[in-house]
């Protein structure tokens, strides 16, 4: 088994990806309204790792 | 009123939907978000088992322990014929410190969670709840 070594936001957004696709495909009724939301869902995981990065980075001192 | 479907409407989708991620999609002819789900959980799962995460056994003590290790074991456990293949060919590893294993763990855990999604949503459409 090959080993990966990804740094946090590498195994973030692999995680973002992921887990969007399936929201996606689990919440909604038609295919574009899926397209739609994985990728709404996709935005938002990447806004919520800036945003909770910036807050640990600013709030470390 | 709403009437509960039969369970031989639903289980053998469940079922399937369980051992192989995707596969109730593909039992119910869904083969396009069959494929999506299949390719995420075992994408994930693959990664988690490459970033040398660890799979949970079941362990009891205080409430914290508990919560942790059963809840973790049933989340590993829900990605199916993934976690088994795992095991009985002996790719689960000892949990160790550092940052990507313990990423890999929660990839592992994340992985049998979305697979639990996919099959609430095998049981929807395969009683008529949804399309």
């Amino acid at each position: 088994m090959p080993k990966m070594n990804l740094s946090n936001f590498e195994a973030a957004v692999l995680f973002a990806l992921f887990t969007s696709v399936v929201l996606g495909i689990i919440t909604k009724k038609t295919d574009r309204e899926r397209a739609r939301y994985a990728a709404y869902c996709f935005v938002c995981f990447i806004a919520a790792i800036f945003g909770l990065s910036w807050l640990m980075y600013l709030g470390h001192g | 009123m709403d009437q509960t479907p039969s369970m031989s409407k639903w289980l053998p989708a469940v079922v399937v939907a369980w051992i192989i991620p995707g596969g109730g999609h593909f039992l119910l002819k869904r083969p396009g978000r069959g494929g999506l789900i299949a390719a995420s959980v075992t994408a994930m799962f693959l990664l988690g088992l490459m970033m040398r995460g660890a799979l949970f056994s079941p362990q009891t003590g205080d409430l914290l322990t508990t919560v942790i290790y059963v809840g973790g074991f049933i989340g590993n456990l829900m990605s199916g014929l993934l976690y088994f293949m795992t095991v009985w060919l002996g790719y689960n590893q000892p949990d160790v410190a550092g940052h990507v294993h313990d990423y890999g763990t929660k990839f592992l855990v994340a992985a049998g969670l979305l697979n639990v999604l996919a099959m609430v949503d095998a049981y929807e459409i395969a009683s008529g709840k949804k399309d």
